[in-house]
């Protein structure tokens, strides 16, 4: 077994070295195959919880049972008594803070609790850490501190919950637009049509449940916490809890190798990472801390649950005259975050006259945070229903509803798409589906087995978001490189495919390109969310890639020896660690010839990647994609089950189609999973979620997922990036949501009110 | 998880004298109860560990044709067996529509058996719950869902039996032979499994000290072998507890029933079985009319206890379903197990 | 304190436990730093911890690591004999049955245990089904099933 492929292990630096994988363990190529597959599928990629530091003590948190009120009593001594249990931290004893938990320095630093008073503001958040020489130990040590509450009755549900209208929804966006009028629209129409929709609290849920290893240590004669967690934004958490512990931002090492799924929910700081650091100051001793998958259920985000209620006005001949998207939120007491699900309906369809607008509702319940496609995946679910009530109203085929209405300028700003293959996406679909010929009548179609039978479709739509970021690459001189970026792989491939961006601009093979990453130590490659990842550290690493070779032009036309002395006017190509005459590319020299010539052992290039501020102004710039859905259902039990889904994508330049498929298979089951599973219930009564685990709350299994064949549409887009790339982790989502809803309600004339879509909901 | 003491016993005696110790709980796959046990729901002072007792692993016809399954014997190793699948082939599709591969390679059928409610609040020690506490709280009574009772429920409890090996095992009137201080006891599995009324805390007939040693299916199940199904409706395909389900046996002759069997598994306190229903079947056609009348008669006196009413109808009609199914089977075919209720209806 | 004897991943091996509390999860995990089974739920529900165990199996996190005496249990890790994957390993690669990866180590001894119990086929609905114990949130369901089902293909047509 080749180790070095299979291990990745940190450097003395903090850094992670991922190098491409010999090819019988993987294909290489434009389609390459992941550079960590080996590490994950050998059981060598060792994540957080994998990691264990000698002689660590084991934290548990003690989460709050109760949604409002605070903790009168815990039975302390009891827990200390226990063997092994080392030390129990309440609100009385926690060290000191730099920050105080609620202080907003930075709009990134969400509130949280880390022991600053006895007050519970909602059910699982943190009240006490138990830290003991085995997990064992600490464990039954949280159980007996037995909690005594001074509950108060939790705000809980949409009507006990407190209306307040915000300023911003989501991170930074506008809570109310409006253009047209919305008024005059309606009265222009034929047909008005409103539909509302609730959607419920979700949660992320990935896999692996949040982590913390600390270990505070002695480098450079200062002390630094050396944090291993799985994150999401390495370089700006680590600077963020800086804040919190009082030390200099770069006294916080942040390595993040693996992440067992984030979706969201590990780009924030949460109670349990600052607890974790101070303890194992307090202690002098490395602290491992790992939430219980019930923990996961309050303190580190979900997606809010939303009331939506959609009017559209549609003309005779099918064209919208108005569209209002109405948005009640759900969220926390003590902190602003509104999802912002109005946004999904302002970019899609050409409605003349169009608006939206937010209310949020306050409640105990932990802070709701971004969750894969935030705003657009609830948003998308409600407007691509009304798109097929509206489309039933005129008596409108689906598909030919949405061409109608199809936007060839951002409705809501007049900007031009950078680009935009939603044409192209719909027709490809269509036919892979076999759309055609679906007849517009609810109920007419039956499979072989009596099953009631519906086709549904919906447009997918996703904010093609960049950061800034930077990256630097390292010429060596063997030819080979260094590639380095702290970013950020979760599942979506970046490793691979930020390796490839690099090569990409160094113009060398792939292969040959040593990434390393998965660690605040390395320059910015930004956050990996809102599906900028690969658009902001990917343009980084191609821009430093293009820094080198424009070192190794300078120096190849400025020297006599080359054969490419002179070239300056016709200008050269970078192919295959060669400079090539761009007028004669017969004529060139190898990069190392360069170097060795220059005397240079290495060559180190920087870049940035951003978005142009004229192109940002200038242009709208989202991902699109067109989604088919089948559904078959019993007509008797009501029993639904997907059979099979179709979805065709156009997110400007493909880079690596392996990955990309991937992504958006994942998206679509996200879709699915949304429209028939998940669902948490919350107890009125504790307030608390009553299905905190992952028997009651139910995301697929391999039995519900069909087959399900994806498709892209190459985009040339110029402006969006350098690349040329959008995302693509989460336009997947969007539209299969209202697909498998319109499926259903194609089956049984059923319009769905709430998701997700129950058996008791059809009208069987 | 509170610190217990672990006892593997190797024989029957010395696992009963093990029981005889205070505090001491019965342990087989350990699927349900170690979840509890992290959980804070429960908190035994020792475990003891009857699946190294080798007198509870094995699965025997006796003389007079029952079936008897030892304590022991794991969910999937009772599932394959040919033995269950000549003599009562819904237990297997029972077993299989139940939990995943992996915890049915652990749990015993003892275990299944007294496996707890799913109700959040039983597992959640800082909620009220009479059922598992004794008191007289039921936080459920606020807040009574789509997993709890809607019928055989009372104000004091309104949980569910989650079992599904067990429906069918009550619709083919399987016994529970147990062991304890007392001796040994053959106990109908219908009455062993209680319901909750005013004590919601005394959830069988299990007396202290005392093990289940063995199931047994009578032999007249096996005349209805070839004509039963189970069949389990829930949203998730697979991996997911029943919303509703039936086990259903009919005999047919010149289409007519001679004979039927019915059990209705997650919407009561205990596998829901009505001889009433089972009895006006017979003579009757073998019609979709007489499967819903025998669901209408199982389902007298159904109540929603919370935001489940839904279930009432849905249970009639996975009655309905399930006989349509056994009915068509074809008698004595060792059939493949089905992954979905969709196979329940033919193909035309 | 008891003295537990078993095999894992074909070594024997002996552990002192003085608490009868660990979970085999727990133990591999924490005390033999074979951390490839994960701890997903620590409650049976996500099939994360999936291992072997005499060839069955079964979630590591619901079974007492006292109660393995004699038994042999595989992991991940002693899946892959000298330089070579082990088939199931191999075609997840091929097939790009995986994500973030957490949910991997589980998947594939799940399907390694579906294809000793030898009932499914290469039937798509009985993999899907056989599979269903073993959560994947990334959604790499299309992939995971695509390599069961190669894997059970070759092993049923070489064992006609
Ligand atoms: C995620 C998950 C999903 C599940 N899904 C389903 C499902 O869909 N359908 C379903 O039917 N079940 C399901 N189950 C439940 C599962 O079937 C039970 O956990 C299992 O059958 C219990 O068997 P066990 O041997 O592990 O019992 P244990 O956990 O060992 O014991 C359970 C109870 O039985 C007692 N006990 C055990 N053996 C004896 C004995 N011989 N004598 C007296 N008392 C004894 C114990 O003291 C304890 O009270 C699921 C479980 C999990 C964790
Ligand atoms: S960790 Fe064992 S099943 Fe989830
Ligand atoms: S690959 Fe991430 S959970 Fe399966």
């Amino acid at each position: 077994m080749p180790d070095d492929f299979r291990k990745i292990t940190p450097d003395a630096d903090h850094g992670f070295s991922i190098a491409a994988p010999p090819r019988r363990f993987g294909t290489g190529g434009q389609s390459a195959a992941r550079r960590d597959g080996l590490a994950k599928v050998t059981g060598a990629a060792r994540y957080t919880a994998d990691v264990s530091p000698a002689k660590a003590l084991h934290g548990v948190i003690v989460s709050a049972r109760i949604a409002r009120g605070r903790v009168a009593a815990m039975n302390v001594a009891a827990a200390m008594a226990h063997p092994g249990v080392v030390e129990v931290m309440t609100p009385q004893n926690r060290p000191p803070l730099a920050q105080h938990p609620d202080e907003k320095r930075h709009p990134f630093n969400f509130r949280h609790e880390a022991l600053q008073d006895d007050r519970v503001r909602y059910a699982g958040q943190a009240i006490a850490m138990v830290l003991g020489d085995s997990l064992e130990a600490a464990t039954e040590g949280a159980r007996l501190l037995a909690p005594v509450y001074e509950a108060e009755v939790p705000r809980i549900g949409f009507d006990a919950a407190e209306p307040w209208t915000p300023q911003m929804v989501g991170f930074f966006a506008p809570a109310t637009h409006e253009i047209g009028n919305i008024a005059k629209g309606l009265a222009d129409a034929d047909v008005v049509s409103e539909i509302t929709m609730d959607t419920p609290a979700q949660f992320h849920n990935a896999m692996e449940p949040h982590a913390i290893v600390a270990e505070w240590v002695q480098e450079d004669g200062r002390a630094r916490l050396l944090l291993d967690t799985p994150n999401q934004g390495p370089v700006m958490t680590a600077g963020l809890l800086a804040g919190y512990l009082g030390i200099a931002a770069e006294d916080v090492v942040l390595r993040t190798p693996f992440i067992g799924g984030g979706f969201g929910s590990k780009l924030m700081i949460y109670g349990a990472m600052v607890l974790t650091a101070l303890a194992a100051r307090a202690q002098g001793r490395a602290v491992k801390t790992v939430l219980t998958r019930a923990q996961m259920y309050g303190p580190v985000g979900h997606r809010a649950g939303t009331r939506q209620k959609l009017t559209l006005g549609v003309a005779r001949d099918g064209r919208l005259t108005a569209l209002s998207h109405d948005v009640q939120a759900l969220t926390s007491s003590f902190e602003d975050f509104v999802e912002p699900a109005g946004r999904a309906s302002q970019h899609l369809y050409a409605a003349p006259n169009l608006a939206m607008s937010h209310i949020g509702l306050r409640g105990d319940i932990g802070t709701p945070l971004a969750m894969r496609a935030p705003g657009e995946a609830s948003g998308s679910a409600a407007l691509e229903v009304a798109m097929d009530v509206a489309a039933d109203a005129v008596g409108l085929d689906p598909l030919e509803f949405r061409l109608r209405n199809y936007a060839e300028v951002d409705p809501s700003t007049g900007q031009a798409f950078s680009s935009k293959a939603l044409r192209e996406c719909y027709a490809q679909g269509a036919a892979a589906f076999g759309w055609a010929g679906r007849p517009l009548a609810a109920r007419s179609m039956r499979d072989r087995r009596g099953r009631l039978l519906g086709w549904g479709m919906g447009t997918a739509q996703y904010l093609c978001t960049m950061y800034r970021g930077e990256a630097r690459v390292i010429l060596r001189g063997d030819g080979s490189a260094v590639a380095e970026v702290a970013g950020v792989d979760m599942g979506q491939g970046a490793w691979t495919i930020l390796a490839q961006t690099a090569a990409e601009g160094l113009g060398i093979s792939p292969e040959k390109v040593l990434l390393r990453s998965g660690s605040s130590v390395l320059p910015d490659g930004s956050v990996a969310g809102g599906s900028g990842h690969t658009a902001t550290a990917g343009t980084a690493l191609s821009e430093a890639g293009k820094d080198v070779v424009k070192q190794l032009t300078a120096l190849a036309l400025n020297d006599p020896k080359s054969p490419l002395f002179g070239a300056g006017n016709s200008g050269v190509l970078a192919v295959e660690g060669r400079l090539l005459r761009a007028d004669n590319p017969a004529v060139g020299e190898a990069y190392v010839d360069i170097m060795a010539r220059a005397g240079l052992r290495d060559l180190t290039g920087t870049g940035v990647g951003e978005r142009a501020a004229e192109n940002a102004e200038k242009y709208a710039m989202f991902s699109h994609g067109a989604v088919f859905a089948e559904v078959a259902i019993d007509p008797d039990l009501g029993q639904i089950l997907v059979t099979r889904m179709v979805g065709a994508f156009a997110a400007g330049r493909i880079l690596n189609p392996r990955m990309v498929q991937s992504q958006l298979e994942g998206g679509m089951i996200w879709g699915l999973s949304f429209a028939l599973h998940e669902e948490a219930v919350f107890d009125p009564t504790s307030g608390k979620v009553l299905n905190d685990d992952l028997a009651g709350y139910h995301i697929p299994v391999h039995a519900d997922i069909p087959a399900i064949q994806t498709m892209t549409v190459e985009e040339i887009d110029p402006f969006v990036n350098a690349l040329g790339v959008k995302g693509v982790g989460e336009v997947g989502i969007t539209g299969s949501v209202g697909a498998i809803a319109n499926a259903i309600r194609h089956a049984t004339g059923y319009t769905p009110t709430k998701f997700p879509i129950r058996i008791e909901d059809l009208p069987l | 998880m509170k610190a217990f003491q672990y006892l593997n016993p190797k024989t029957l005696p010395e696992a009963l004298a093990a029981m005889a110790l205070p505090g001491s709980v019965a342990y087989g796959g350990g699927t349900n109860l170690l979840d509890l046990m992290k959980t804070g729901a429960a908190t035994p002072d020792g475990l003891v560990d009857l699946t190294g007792v080798q007198a509870l692993q094995s699965i025997t016809l006796d003389d007079a044709g029952n079936l008897r399954i030892g304590a022991a014997v794991r969910n999937a190793t009772l599932a394959r067996a040919p033995l269950l699948r000549a003599h009562a082939p819904m237990v297997a599709e029972a077993l299989l529509s139940g939990a995943s591969a992996q915890i049915r390679n652990m749990a015993t059928v003892a275990g299944n058996v007294l496996q707890e409610t799913r109700c959040p609040y039983f597992a959640n020690p800082d909620a009220a719950c009479a059922r598992r506490d004794g008191g007289q709280g039921c936080d459920a009574r606020v807040h009574a869902g789509r997993e709890h009772a809607v019928i055989g429920w009372s104000e004091a409890c309104r949980a569910v039996h989650p079992s599904d090996m067990c429906v069918p095992l009550v619709a083919l009137d399987a016994k529970v032979e147990l062991s304890g201080p007392e001796g040994v006891r053959l106990v109908a599995l219908s009455d062993f499994l209680t319901l909750p009324e005013e004590t919601p805390n005394r959830r069988n007939l299990l007396g202290s000290g005392e093990i289940i040693t063995a199931l047994v299916i009578p032999a007249a199940a096996t005349a209805l072998a070839g004509q039963s199904r189970y069949l389990k409706v829930r949203e998730r395909t697979s991996f997911a507890f029943a919303l509703v389900s039936a086990a259903a046996a009919v005999q047919i002759a010149g289409g007519k029933v001679i004979r039927a069997r019915l059990a209705l598994g997650g919407i009561a306190p205990k596998p829901w079985r009505v001889p009433e229903a089972e009895e006006a079947m017979v003579g009757r056609a073998a019609t979709p009319e007489t499967y819903r009348m025998a669901a209408e008669i199982a389902l007298q006196g159904a109540a929603p206890s919370g935001d489940n009413g839904f279930k009432i109808e849905l249970a009639k009609r996975t009655v309905a379903r399930a006989f349509e199914w056994a009915a068509a089977d074809v008698p004595g075919l060792g059939r493949d197990l089905p992954a979905s209720v969709f196979d329940t209806i033919p193909e035309a | 304190m008891s003295g537990l004897e078993f095999v894992v991943n074909g070594a024997a091996c002996g552990v002192a436990l003085e608490d009868p509390r660990v979970t085999l999860l727990d133990l591999l995990r924490d005390r033999l730093g074979l951390t490839g089974a994960k701890k997903g739920c620590d409650r049976g529900q996500c099939g994360a911890c999936t291992v072997l165990v005499n060839g069955a199996r079964v979630n590591a996190c619901l079974t007492l690591a006292v109660a393995l005496q004699g038994a042999e249990v595989t992991t991940v890790e002693g899946l892959s004999e000298g330089g070579n994957l082990h088939p199931m390993q191999q075609a997840f690669l091929d097939h790009d049955a995986l994500q973030c990866g957490f949910c991997t180590p589980g998947q594939i001894l799940s399907a390694i245990g579906l294809m000793n119990e030898g009932e499914s086929g290469d039937d798509v609905a009985r993999v899907r089904e056989g599979m269903s114990g073993n959560l994947c949130r990334c959604g790499a369901q299309p992939g995971i099933v695509a390599a069961v089902q190669e894997v059970l293909q070759a092993h049923s047509s070489g064992s006609r």
